[in-house]
């Protein structure tokens, strides 16, 4: 078993992963589309929500994976700024379009569920506003990335950037909680005791949430195939340039 | 076969429609990206080596 740190070498990384790839790809294709089936097709209407229910089935999968992927971002620009790992640099800048799509699938999935539910598609509410700023972080990531020429330089900044954004990844998670007031409620999983959701939408639900971390490892490990092909590039570009 | 959505039958239509046509955007646009660049790498090689 190789050790974590070898996939530091984009080498062992990219041989690793032309086999994990199509594997996790295909995975995440089968789980996702398992769920998503069944949640719409199979589950029952709810006696306050009626179908709309079904839409907890994009909603929530999409919003644990936003705020999961700036995670994943977090830890990726740690190794970086601590490690100098160019891998999780990449793969930082390769989740962030994952991440800024959640986040757009959980606030328009929220809107849409709002509307019929809490009479309105926004409210200012601390988890709504906490996720919404969280988005325009994600956005201002990927435009910091482009923005700056040099690789190492991108990655010391976005990494910066990324602890500061971390605030408002924890507060989207844990608003309702924090503040205990606004239209949001809790959290719609919980292993606590008597737990609300019936099992009936709770293994459907468990079943997409796998899938679209599969959809997330799949696109980031592909995501970050191709930073790192563009890096090596780079590098071969501007070693002609100074030959 | 269609399960009966009721009076949110809009609703519901919506959040699947966007949900799933963003996720497809998202692995076109990774799909794409990443053969460009893999294309560009090894045309690259390809001709440096050519000249080597």
């Amino acid at each position: 078993m190789a050790s974590f740190w070898e996939y530091a070498n984009p080498l062992k990384f990219m041989r690793t992963t032309d086999w994990l790839l199509p594997v996790v790809a295909m995975a995440a294709l089968v789980v996702t589309a398992i769920g998503l089936i069944w949640g719409f097709f199979l589950t029952p209407d709810d006696f306050r929500q009626g179908a709309t229910v079904k839409i907890v089935f994009l909603h929530v999968p999409a919003a644990m994976m936003a705020i999961n992927a700036w995670a994943m971002m977090l830890v990726a620009s740690l190794f970086w700024l601590i490690r100098r790992h160019h891998v999780s640099a990449l793969a930082a800048k390769a989740a962030a379009p994952v991440g800024l799509v959640m986040t757009l699938i959980g606030l328009i999935t929220g809107a849409v569920w709002g509307q019929p539910m809490w009479g309105t598609w926004w409210a200012w509410d601390p988890r709504l506003t906490s996720f919404l700023i969280l988005f325009l972080f994600y956005l201002g990531y990927i435009a910091l990335w482009a923005a700056i020429e040099d690789p190492d330089t991108g990655a010391d900044l976005t990494a910066v950037l990324c602890l500061v954004g971390t605030v408002f990844a924890v507060l989207s998670r844990y608003a309702a909680l924090f503040w205990n007031q606004g239209l949001h409620q809790g959290a719609s999983l919980s292993v606590a005791p008597g737990t609300r959701m019936d099992w009936a939408y709770k293994a459907p639900l468990y079943v997409s949430m796998t899938g679209f971390g599969l959809i997330f490892v799949a696109l980031v490990l592909a995501g970050t195939r191709t930073e790192i092909r563009a890096r090596r590039m780079k590098a071969l570009v501007a070693r002609e340039r100074m030959a | 076969m269609m399960p009966d959505l009721g009076r949110y039958a809009m609703e519901v239509s919506l959040a699947y429609v966007a949900s799933l046509g963003l996720l497809a955007v998202l692995v076109l646009w990774v799909w794409l990206r990443g053969r460009a660049v893999r294309r560009a790498l090894d045309e690259f090689e390809k001709d440096r080596r050519g000249h080597g």
